[in-house]
């Protein structure tokens, strides 16, 4: 029991990591694949929080005078912290470039701007 | 307990994005990715990652949504329907999902204090952080001195994506005026300018 | 838009206590949970409500979007100069332990610093990329 427990939150991360690669990649919509992106992203930083975690540890802030405190990893935390900021900017230019996107061909069908494309 | 309350948020948040998949009015799709980005908040405070948590509900269900919802005013909100089931993406899914679920076979289990990952560099950080920094919180102080490099480049890499955002959009005919007046040389303030007399006639 | 008046008299009383909150986030990092990244995206936040609510109009009265490219250069420049100081005072890059007479409490100062620099970046970009987004007109069909 214990040993599928330990894996569910992997698993269910790898199911929300191709759940966001399958939006990605199946769906025509510039701005749907830009949030199947995200998704996907955050199911990383869900896989790499859980395995710093150690159950029974508390967050890694130092409490003052106590001993044998186990504290959770904070190095998973760290690498995360920064990859959200980096996340949100890289989505800002990605939406950026939708928008320019629209401007030049009226839409945001994958479809449609190929065809256009090959009109061309 | 904690683990029971765990599962319930890994299960939301299976259903959310899925949600989000199915979804095809890309308002709906922008207010899901909030709440799944929240869910994603409370799963960090589960696993005792505070500041993350902390990061993902202000930038992930604040920002990030605002700004999706400013680019759906801009590119209009419905999204097609795709035209016929494609079936080569869902093998590509299947397969590199079963990939890597064979994969975690190997990993150690869920929050085991004797996994690899918390044997070398961490032992350190939480000994000597507080001695050598004067700071409790842990994660700042590897976030900012420790790991001081990274942050750089980090916030070096937010400042070009904003070079990249301005470049692609706050530009040209369609932008209204980003910069003041006499910065910018756009279509108005030439139609106003007088035409320069030829002083020789 | 002079029909919301709840939401105006709202996000009025707010306001104050989103940034203020901010600089508690800020200045509490070191404690609890929260940083330069929080403070700023949340310092941030504020004054997207304020356009959200206000128009874009005025909450570009209250901080020109100058101010706010300046701001996004300035906070790389205040983490990359902590680095050059360091530097200066014979340590290493980024090395704060030169900072202050004994090495913790350079180090304080050190992490004060960078955080500082994240902040004023964080917040510059987030509400510089909000005003690009909120500022295009949208393309005729």
């Amino acid at each position: 029991m214990k040993e599928v427990l330990g894996l569910y939150n992997y698993w269910i991360v790898i199911g929300l990591m191709m759940i966001g690669f399958y939006t990605m990649i199946s769906r025509g919509n510039l701005v749907k694949k830009l949030v199947g992106l995200s998704i996907f992203q955050t199911s990383v930083m869900i896989l790499y929080i859980s395995m710093g975690k150690i159950l029974g540890g508390t967050a890694p802030i130092i409490i003052e005078g106590r001993e044998n405190v186990v504290y959770t990893n904070p190095i998973p935390s760290v690498l995360i912290l920064t990859a959200i900021v980096v996340g949100v900017a890289t989505l800002a230019v990605g939406l950026a470039l939708v928008v320019r996107i629209k401007e030049a061909y009226g839409t945001i069908e994958e479809d449609e701007i190929h065809e256009q494309d090959d009109v061309m | 307990m904690s683990v029971v309350v765990d599962i319930a948020l890994l299960a939301f948040l299976a259903v959310t994005a899925f949600a989000v998949m199915k979804q095809r009015n890309l308002f709906a799709v922008a207010m899901l990715s909030g709440i799944y980005s929240l869910l994603c908040a409370a799963l960090y405070t589960m696993l005792d990652a505070v500041d993350v948590a902390f990061t993902e509900a202000a930038v992930g269900a604040g920002i990030s949504t605002v700004l999706v919802l400013g680019t759906l005013a801009l590119v209009g909100h419905k999204a097609k329907k795709p035209a016929r089931p494609r079936l080569l993406p869902l093998f590509v899914v299947l397969i590199t999902g079963g990939v890597m679920v064979y994969g975690t076979l190997d990993m150690p289990p869920f929050g085991n204090a004797d996994n690899p990952a918390h044997q070398h560099v961490a032992p350190r950080y939480i000994e000597k952080s507080e001695e050598e920094t004067d700071v409790p919180n842990i994660v700042t102080s590897v976030l900012a001195s420790y790991r001081g490099y990274d942050t750089m480049g980090e916030t070096n890499v937010i400042f070009t994506a904003l070079v990249g955002v301005l470049l692609l959009i706050a530009t040209g005919e369609q932008s209204r005026r980003i910069w003041s007046a006499d910065e910018r040389n756009g279509g108005v303030f030439e139609e106003s300018s007088e035409p320069v007399e030829d002083g020789h006639g | 838009m002079d029909d919301r008046v709840i939401l105006r008299v709202g996000s009025k009383i707010l306001i104050p206590f989103i940034l203020l909150f901010a600089l508690y986030v800020q200045f509490h990092g070191d404690f609890g949970p929260g940083g330069g990244f929080q403070a700023g995206v949340i310092f941030a936040a504020a004054f997207i409500l304020y356009a959200l609510v206000f128009g874009l109009g005025a909450a570009k009265a209250v901080l020109p979007p100058i101010v706010v490219h300046t701001c996004a250069a300035v906070g790389v420049m205040i983490y990359a100069g902590t680095g050059v100081v360091t530097l200066l005072l014979g340590g290493k890059f980024l090395d704060y332990n030169v900072l202050a007479h004994n090495a913790a409490h350079g180090q304080e100062w050190g992490i004060f610093s960078v955080e500082t620099g994240v902040l004023v970046t964080v917040f510059g970009v987030m509400v510089a990329i909000f005003y690009a987004f909120a500022g295009r007109r949208r393309a005729e069909p």
